[in-house]
Parts: structure tokens; sequence; C-alpha cells
């Protein structure tokens, strides 16, 4: 089909950008190992000393274990929602569809920095104390849209004479939901589900703007990058984050490979 | 949940019925609660600090004084150095966007049509990942990489080849968000490749066009939605960045997003400025989403 | 009955008024057991932040922040109150003040605050009509930085920042502050301009510094926002010459980079930090346990040798040659009266000049003109 040459100029460039994107993290795994801890090049002392000091970590301890939280509370909240919107949406063609998309588009679409900025002011006017509430409502309106693209996506998909044949067979709608409907979607939640959780882990400008006094992970990151004085450790948190999160990317990547994508039909 | 008892189950029908007859009914109450999250707390939010942008701030106390003018706005592009700041986010986002677009359509065209399952499958895993590192390490990471010692000049010297002075330029930025924003465009432009069916290719085959033929009629215009898709990521993701910025650029690479935050914090700080300042990559990207809508991108996100 | 119980509530008395003063701290009610602190990256390091809580209870949560706009935001959120206090800099504290986030201090009730060299008791960027609103912390000098290997003959001047024979090596601090460092500079080089305080710039000075200092852009590789920054920057070779503080000095002499820094013939302006208590404050024993505890002479002397500053507190310095050889001279912390009152301490620029006319730039033109002057 494709010309051998066409092939084999596609597999060189397939992977000089597999490199390109994992040059960066070999860097941050190698400099977790640096003895000095201003990170010049190149690196003359190897050390496995920062890996104790950065797992006791009271302070990265506590961010992490917020992050996840407020991770989990968000994502859970951008599922609940951004389902409900995607089988409003889904069929229909009215006025308002594109409008409403539009809307979930919006938190992505606008600069970090607006959104943040904005929460604050807007919390600070309803006197709102800042903590997990804040970050966690920050951090679910821009997840809404990822799993809204995916479940509407899947549900496109979804052939409607499941829903009719099972309504035929005497299912009334909660049955046909909880017993039809969500199982076939249940792929397209977990992957969006997944890019939500990590989008939420990661983000930092929105909730500079939405944590009260305590840190999320990426703020303590940051805050570490500012002092300059323990930058291997945050190396090593993120190369043992990275590790923990080989085995969540590859058990959704194989779950979301078995929904059966319509290739050739 | 097997039955629950025969009143159950006639409740649960009762309840359910209007909803199968008035579909539109159902579709209404689905889109309450999303629709208020977003309007009550986001699109209030937003609306509330472009008020600011109208307002002015009493250059004595620093206060906010509600009085109604286009000074902000007049103030920004009366100024050759500010216009200057727009001009240069705009164009490096811009052409982050078409990198990342021009290194991630192969990519994506080989992951979705020649790979094996399992290749593809350790691809996506291998995009994926990096998303999982903290943005602002991989950023720190490049600054050792292109610094006037780091890793990339020391390359160079050991292959005879002179160093290059990339740290702290807009050269560097361009790179560093064209690095972090790649899974972005790699993920909708795989979407949307992958959906292309096969009997349009070898029909387009069949009709005696060439590969280049086909690949410019047939696939590109059908990819176009995803990297349009894409391209709403890299764009307006690079459009509102300051953290890129302050941590590889140089003296002449200041972005919209660090004027906003340098000017948008604070008491004395000029909250009506920023949100002037702040106002205007929202109608950039109001436009680009526009525009994008056209080309049937929404769909592909 | 009554005599045995004189001679406990005795012995009781002595106790405290002995512990007292070995602990610094002043009581003034029961601690309520918590403190929550906006702080300076590597201002609550835990070797004085865990005895500080294990002698007085209050358990401390804190929030770093990397710039004094980030400091002034904070304090502000969720409509004050949710930070108990504050370390902030010169070029923000009158801004607290007049903003109405920050309570007056009782500096009685802080015993360290006497020992305090007289510059810091009541300077003039956290005592507003003889009110003291927070206590001053620590200082440090805004130093002129260079490689002693690609720099020769070793600069006295501050004009190496603004030479042409450095161009693209050049590093500067990113903040609009900065524009009092290039009126110092003038002050010197043009004295017909007529500047006396850095700070206090009517139009035509303000103007004619922001000339140089758009001058001096294109000479500049990067301006610092972090001192991190400014130590890459030096470790890396990308930078030569630069304007910096005593911590970046320490922290790039640790890592075996050949830098010096001095002190220019132009004299320096100055960073003066200041814990001050929230208006809205809910733990307010606690801070003053707090300023007791880190205005004391032992304490004051650990943060400047583990931070790279210099302490308020004349006795210090016996303490900071202990920790660390030759510190005390080092940060200058036993200097003459005269040294502090010649630095030119940050402070906010207020359109009231304060020789009775009231038309100085003030902070906000400073903030669009130095955004201007680095786009």
């Amino acid at each position: 089909m494709e010309t051998r040459a066409t092939r084999i100029g596609l597999w060189i460039w397939t992977t000089l950008v597999v490199l390109f994107l994992h040059i960066p993290i070999v860097i941050i795994v190698l400099y977790a190992f640096n003895a000095s801890n201003v990170q010049g090049w190149p690196i003359t002392d190897w050390t496995t000393k920062w890996f104790g000091p950065a797992i006791h970590n009271g302070e990265m301890q506590d961010a992490l274990i917020l992050s996840l939280k407020a991770g989990a509370l968000a994502t859970a909240i951008a599922i609940v929602l951004g389902t409900l919107a995607a089988f409003a949406l889904y069929r229909a063609s009215f006025f308002g569809r594109t409008m409403v998309s539009f809307l979930f588009v919006l938190p992505i679409a606008l600069p970090g920095i607006i959104t943040g900025m904005a929460l604050n002011s807007y919390f600070t006017y309803w006197g709102q104390t800042f903590g997990l509430w804040t970050i966690v409502v920050g951090h679910a309106t821009f997840c809404i849209v990822i799993v809204f693209n995916n479940v509407v996506a899947r549900l496109r998909r979804m052939p409607a004479s499941l829903t009719e044949a099972s309504m035929d067979l005497g299912a009334d709608g909660f049955q046909t939901f909880f017993h039809v409907t969500l199982p076939a979607i249940s792929t397209a939640l977990i992957s969006g589900a997944l890019l939500a959780f990590a989008l939420s882990f990661d983000e930092v400008i929105v909730t500079t703007f939405t944590a009260g006094v305590q840190n999320t992970l990426p703020i303590w990151i940051f805050g570490n990058i500012r002092l300059g004085q323990q930058l291997p450790e945050v190396n090593v948190v993120v190369f043992l984050i990275l590790l923990a999160t080989i085995i969540p990317v590859v058990l959704a990547q194989r779950l979301t490979r078995e929904s059966g994508i319509l290739r050739t039909e | 949940m097997a039955g629950g008892g025969p009143s159950l189950r006639r409740a649960r029908r009762r309840l359910s019925l209007p909803f199968w007859r008035h579909g539109w009914l159902r579709a209404v109450a689905e889109l309450v609660p999303p629709v208020a999250w977003m309007t009550l707390i986001y699109v209030a939010a937003v609306a509330a600090l472009f008020v600011y942008a109208f307002w002015g701030v009493d250059s004595f106390t620093g206060k906010v004084v509600h009085a109604w003018s286009l000074d902000n706005f007049r103030q920004i592009f009366e100024s050759g150095a500010f216009r200057g700041v727009i001009w240069r986010t705009v164009y490096i986002a811009a052409a982050v966007t078409a990198t990342c677009a021009v290194l991630a359509f192969p990519f994506a065209y080989f992951m979705a049509r020649l790979a094996s399952p399992r290749v593809r499958a350790m691809l996506f895993v291998l995009v994926l990942l990096p998303l999982w590192s903290s943005y602002l390490v991989r950023v720190y990471a490049w600054k050792v990489i292109l610094a006037q010692d780091g890793i990339l000049n020391w390359s160079l010297e050991q292959i005879g080849l002179p160093g290059a002075n990339l740290g702290y330029s807009n050269w560097a930025m361009w790179l560093v968000f064209t690095y972090i924003w790649l899974p972005f465009m790699i993920l909708p432009v795989f979407a949307a490749l992958e959906r292309i069916p096969h009997s349009y290719i070898e029909a387009s085959r069949d009709l005696g066009a060439s590969g280049f033929t086909t690949m410019r009629r047939v696939i590109l215009p059908l990819a176009l939605p995803g990297i349009v898709a894409g391209s709403i990521f890299t764009f307006s993701l690079t459009l509102g960045d300051y953290i890129t910025p302050t941590l590889v650029g140089g003296a002449g690479s200041t972005f919209i997003g660090n004027i906003v935050y340098s000017t948008g914090l604070g008491v004395s700080g000029n909250l009506p400025f920023a949100a002037a300042f702040a106002a205007i990559p929202v109608v950039i990207m109001g436009i680009y989403l526009t525009l994008a809508k056209r080309t049937g991108a929404f769909d592909a996100l | 009955m009554r005599r045995i119980k004189l001679r406990y509530v005795a012995l009781a008395l002595v106790a405290v008024t002995l512990a007292a003063p070995a602990a610094g701290i002043s009581k003034t009610g029961a601690n309520e057991g918590k403190l929550t602190m906006i702080a300076w990256e590597g201002y609550l390091d835990p070797s004085w932040v865990k005895p500080f809580e294990q002698q007085s209870g209050c358990k401390i949560q804190a929030k770093y922040a990397g710039s004094s706009d980030e400091m002034v935001t904070l304090m502000r959120s969720g409509g004050g109150g949710q930070y108990d206090m504050v370390s902030a800099s010169g070029d923000a504290s009158l801004r607290l003040v007049y903003g109405g986030d920050v309570a007056a201090v009782d500096v009685k009730k802080v015993p360290g605050w006497k020992q305090f060299f007289k510059t810091f008791q009541s300077p003039p960027n956290n005592t507003v009509k003889g009110k003291h609103y927070g206590i001053s912390l620590q200082w440090g000098p805004n130093t002129l930085l260079y490689n002693t290997k690609k720099v020769t003959p070793a600069p006295t001047s501050v004009s190496v920042l603004y030479s042409p024979k450095f161009k693209g090596k050049i590093t500067v601090p990113n903040n609009p502050i900065q524009i009092a460092d290039a009126a110092l500079y003038l002050s010197k080089t043009k004295p017909s301009l007529g500047i006396k305080d850095p700070y206090e710039l009517n139009k035509t000075q303000f103007a004619a510094t922001i000339a140089l200092l758009k001058q001096q852009r294109p000479l500049v590789k990067k301006y610092w926002g972090l001192a991190s920054d400014e130590i890459s920057l030096f470790k890396n070779g990308d930078v030569t010459v630069g304007a910096s503080w005593p911590y970046t000095t320490g922290a790039l002499q640790a890592a075996k980079v050949p830098v010096k820094e001095l002190i220019p013939k132009e004299g320096a302006t100055g960073w003066l930090d200041t814990w001050m208590l929230s208006a809205k404050a809910k733990h307010p024993n606690c801070a003053y346990a707090w300023y007791g505890y880190i205005s004391s002479p032992k304490v004051q002397a650990m943060q400047a040798t583990t931070y790279g500053e210099t302490p308020v507190n004349k006795l210090a310095c016996s303490y900071m040659n202990k920790l660390s050889k030759g510190s005390c001279a080092l940060y200058h912390a036993n200097a003459p009266e005269s040294y502090y009152a010649s630095i030119k301490f940050w402070k906010t620029p207020v359109a009231d000049c304060g020789n009775g006319k009231k038309d100085c730039m003030d902070y906000s033109k400073w903030v669009t003109a130095w955004n201007e002057v680095v786009s």
C-alpha cells in the first residue's frame, strides 16, 4: 500500500519523535542521582542520597496526598457532569449543542491565568475560604470537557439498536442505563477519567490562585524550583511518580484497546 | 439490580417513561447540572473579571475606581512595547502549532495505520507517559539542556561543532512549547486518522490516484478536524502561558501571560489593566474557535 | 496553708522568669496551637521551626510565595484572615499597611526588639506615624556579582551592568523596584537631575531612569525572577556579571563556581523583610510567641547563616561566628549604625514625596514602566 521507502521513513520519524519526547525524562532521571544540588553539566558525582530525604519529606507527602485527593474528587465531579452532558447532546442536533460544546471548551481554551484570577476574585467575593474544595472546583471545571468529549465520541459509535433492543426486552430506562449503556461507555469513561486526572494532578497555574494554605504537588515542586536548593529531591519525586504511573497508564491502554475501535469498515 | 420487587419496578417505570416519550425532557434534565455549574461558577467568574477591564485604578491609593472607560485598552495599544508583546505571543503560538502539526502528523499516521496493535499500544503509553511527569520539571530539564555549558552545547562540542546560543531566547521557548504540547496534538490527529475507513483509501486508489494525491485529497481533508482540534490546545495553551517564558525565556521573551501575572497581583497591582490585557487572548481564541467550529473540529476533540 | 501556697507561687514565678528570656517567649495569653504563615522559601526551615513548635505548642502551617506581589494577593485571599503572618519585603510592606491588611504590633511585647540596630527598629517600610506594623526580620544588600575568571580586572562600579563590553552576559532582577537601582546609579553619574531618594522620583527623574534602563535592555541576557535562575545562569556560563543577593553568592561558591560579590562604590539598595501580623489573624498569641522567638539573637544567627542574609539583632554576631566562622563580618552583621543607614532599603514608592509635593511616581507607574522596559 504505502511504498517501502515511505514505511521506513515513517518508522524513523516515529522513533525520532519518541526520542524527542523522552530525552528530558531521561535527564530528569539522571539528575535524580546527581550529587550536587545545582544542576550543571556534566554530572561529576553520582549518588542515591537524595532518595531518603525526598521520600520522607513531610511537606512533599502532604502535597502529594492533597494532589491525589483533589484529583480524585475533581475527576469524579467531571465524570458525573461530563457524562450527563454527553448523554444530552450526542444525538440531538439542536441549536444549543454547539453553544454548549463551546461552553465546556472555554476553561481549556482560555489561558489558565484568567481562569485562576477569575475564580480567585469570585471566591473572595463570596467569602469562601480557600482550601481543598476551591481547588477541586477549579480543576473539575476544566476536566468536564475531557470526559465529555470522550463519552460523546463513544456514544456516537454505539448503535441505537442496543438501547432499543433492551427496551423491547422489557427493561425500563434505569435498567437499560446500568446494564447496557454504562458498560458500553465504560472504557471511554476510564480513558477520559485518566486524562482528566493527569491534567488535574499536574495543574499549577489555576491551582496557585485557588489553593489555600496547603500546597498541591506541582506547587511544592514550583516552590523548590524557586528555592533551587533541593532540586535533586524534586527529580527523585518526579522519577518515582513516573514509575508509579506506568502501571495505570498501561492498564488503561489495554482497556481502551478492547473497546473495538472500528478500522476497516 | 435484578428487579427489586414489583412496586419498585413500577415506580421506576413510571419515572422513566415520560423521559423516554419526551426525549427533550431527558436532555434538559441531563443538561441542567453541568450547564449550571459552568455558567454559575466559571462564566460568572470570568465575566466579573472582564468587567474590571473597563474600570480604572486610583493612582494614589491603588484602589479600583468604578469609572467606565477604554483607557486600559488605549494604554495597551498605544504602547509599542505592549503591542510587541502581543505580536510575539501570537506568532510564537502559531509557530508552535505549525511545528506540532508537522511533527505529529506522520507519527499519528504511523500509529493509526501502519503500526501493529502491540506497537500502537506501546506508542500510546510512550506518548502519554511524559504527561505524568511534572510540566515544571520537564521545562526545567530543557533549561539544563540548552544552557551555555549545558548538554546540547557539550554534545555539539564533542562532534566538533560550535555551540548554539539557544538558552534564554525565543528559540528556546519555541522548542520547549513544541515539546510540551506535542502529545496534545498527537492524540486528536491519531483519533481522526484512525476513523478514516480503509475503503476510502482503496477506492481512491482504484480510481487511479497516486499515494501522494490520495494523501492530499482524501486523507488530509479527513484528518483536518483532528489537526484543528489539536491546534486549539497548542495555540491556546501557548497563548496563555507565563511559566515557560519565565523559566527559559530571555530578555525579550515576555508573553501576555507574564504581563497579566505581574500587573494583576497585589494591592497596588493594576487589576483593571491586567484584565484588559487578559481580554486580548480571550478575543483571539474566540475568533480562532469560531473558525475552528466551521471545520467540524469540535467533533474531533 | 497560706505560707505554703506563697512558697509555691514564688517558685513558679522564679521558674517562669528564668525560662522566659531563655526561650524568648512572651506570653500574652494561651497559645492557640496553630500559626499559618506566608513566607519566602527557606524562611521556615525545620531547624528553627521544630524547636519553636515544641516550646510554644504552636504548629506552623507554611505557604511559600515567590514574589512580594503574590504575598499581597495571598494575604487578601478569602477575605483576609486565612494567614496570620507574612514575611513581607520592603517593596510590599507599605502596600499591606495602606491596604489595611496588617495590624499594628506592640513592640513592648517582643523582648528582642530592644536589641535591634536603630535602623531596623522603626524603619520607614514598616513603621508609619510611629506605629509599628510588624517586626523587622533580616535584611540583605543588593550586591554586584561577577565571575572572577571572566571579568578582569575586578569591577568596582555598577557601571559594568550598563556596559556594552558585557553585552549578552548581564543579568538583573525582574522586579519593578530595580528602577531604584538605576536611579541610584544616575544620582551619582548625573547629579544635575537632583535625585536624592531613589524611591521618590518626579517625572523628569523617572523618565531619565527609564531611558537608562531601555539602553541597558539589549545588553541583558535574562531578567532573573527566581534566585535559582541566577544561580543557574552563573553556573552554566550564560552570564558573567549581574545584580544579586548574598544568598546567591553563597550557593554558587558552595557549588565551586568562581564568583565574588561586592557593594559597588555608588552604594547599594537593600531589602529588609518584616514579619507582619494580619489584621484578621486568628492566632495572635502564637504570633507573638513567634515574634519573640525569631527576634532572639540565637535564632537570628541561625536563620542568617542558613539562608544567607544579615540579622537585625545586634547580639546575633557572636552566635553567627559560632555557627559559621567569619560569617558575622562576611554578612556585615556587626557594622556601625552609619553603615546600615547608608543602604537605601526598599520601600514602596508613593506619590507623596514627603517634601510637600505630591508629584512623585507611585508604584503602579513603576510597574507599568518596568513592564514596558523588559517586554
